[in-house]
């Protein structure tokens, strides 16, 4: 475990920064939160997708001086699927959100339990 | 995972680098892999961001009259949205007076140059997106809506999907049946150089910056 750990402390980063995104949305009850807690496991995606295509020592896929050596450039295709990561992500965001305003309106709270408890009280009512 | 030296792993990667000069007259490689050799990838990114804001507009309606009416109370009772409204705030009107005309530049640049640098229609686009919130924050909506309204989101939007949808069409049509194509790679390092690519970064680039600032019109006041 030791000298790979170190090599791949980005992949550890990302692994822990996932979990941190994870607990936030299963855990925590207010929607805002859960809709963060998403965007916090998004950008540890985005983070382990960029380390890996990053080859240490080499520059940015940008062409220069005419050099089309592969060993001169870091590997571009893990940038343009981050790029469709945050496209998505962006969009995502923007719905929930959305959507939870829309919760809010109806019900007045964000908090999923307090909105959980009026829908079941509303069908008790029926 | 597969171990770096393996070759099936590196074949594209190596492909897109040896040959993507070439092949799509692209400096900037990820520009040349995202428009050129994956563009209906990069069409579906932005028909999502349109999508995404169609949705919003439709979950940020309030249609009937009363509910308007008891929202628009109910905020009222809320926020003291009057001190928060930066109508004359003399710091910001001067701030973005001066800032957002370099915006607006640094947006176009980079979005014009996004095949011979870093860059492209996605970073410019969200450059524009912010220029033009910062703008309307400063000066208010009336004055923003003058430019810039649902008809004419709808209207660019459209038409900068459409034009991406056709052209890379032709350019996927005539290069599937190995037909003669208008299209050249020009030479690279030029500003009107590899074909398609910069026509295609500014209709993702309107799109984004569209969409920037749909997002933040529609939080913000609940619609156009």
């Amino acid at each position: 475990m030791g000298p790979n750990f170190a090599e791949n402390y980005m992949a550890a980063v990302a692994m822990v920064l996932f979990g941190i995104g994870f607990f936030n949305l299963l855990l925590q009850k207010n929607l805002i939160k859960k809709i963060i807690g998403l965007n916090i496991m998004d950008t540890a995606v985005y983070l382990f997708l960029a380390s890996m295509g990053y080859i240490e020592g080499r520059s940015a896929p940008i062409v220069t001086d005419g050099v089309t050596d592969v060993e001169a450039y870091i590997n571009p295709i893990p940038a343009g699927l981050v790029l469709t990561g945050i496209v998505v992500s962006v969009s995502v965001s923007a719905v929930m959100l959305s959507l939870t305003i829309r919760l809010y309106r109806r019900y007045h709270t964000l908090n999923l339990d307090e909105i959980t408890e009026i829908i079941k009280k509303g069908e008790e009512e029926k | 995972m597969a171990a770096r030296t393996t070759p099936t792993s590196n074949e594209v990667a190596e492909r897109y680098i040896e040959q993507g000069l070439e092949e799509t007259g692209a400096v900037n490689i990820v520009s040349g892999m995202i428009l050129d050799y994956r563009a209906f990838d990069t069409l579906g990114e932005s028909n999502v961001l349109f999508i995404a804001t169609i949705a919003v507009m439709i979950l940020m309606r309030v249609d009937s009259k009363e509910e308007k009416e008891k929202l628009s109370a109910e905020e009222a009772a809320y926020t003291h949205e009057k001190t928060l409204e930066p109508e004359n705030d003399v710091i910001l009107k001067t701030v973005a007076f001066i800032l957002v005309p370099m915006l607006l530049i640094f947006g176009i640049y980079i979005i014009l140059c996004g095949h011979l640098g870093p860059g492209g229609g996605f970073s410019g686009g969200a450059v524009i997106g912010a220029s033009l919130i910062l703008y309307a924050n400063a000066y208010g909506f009336q004055r923003m809506e003058k430019l810039f309204t649902a008809k004419t989101y709808k209207v660019i939007s459209f038409c900068a999907l459409g034009f991406y949808a056709l052209a890379k069409s032709y350019s996927f049509f005539t290069g599937a049946n190995e037909l003669e194509s208008i299209i050249s790679a020009g030479t690279p390092g030029r500003i009107l150089s590899a074909g398609l690519i910069l026509p295609l970064n500014i209709c993702v680039g309107l799109v984004v910056a569209c969409t920037m600032y749909s997002f933040y019109v529609l939080f913000r006041k609940g619609g156009y």
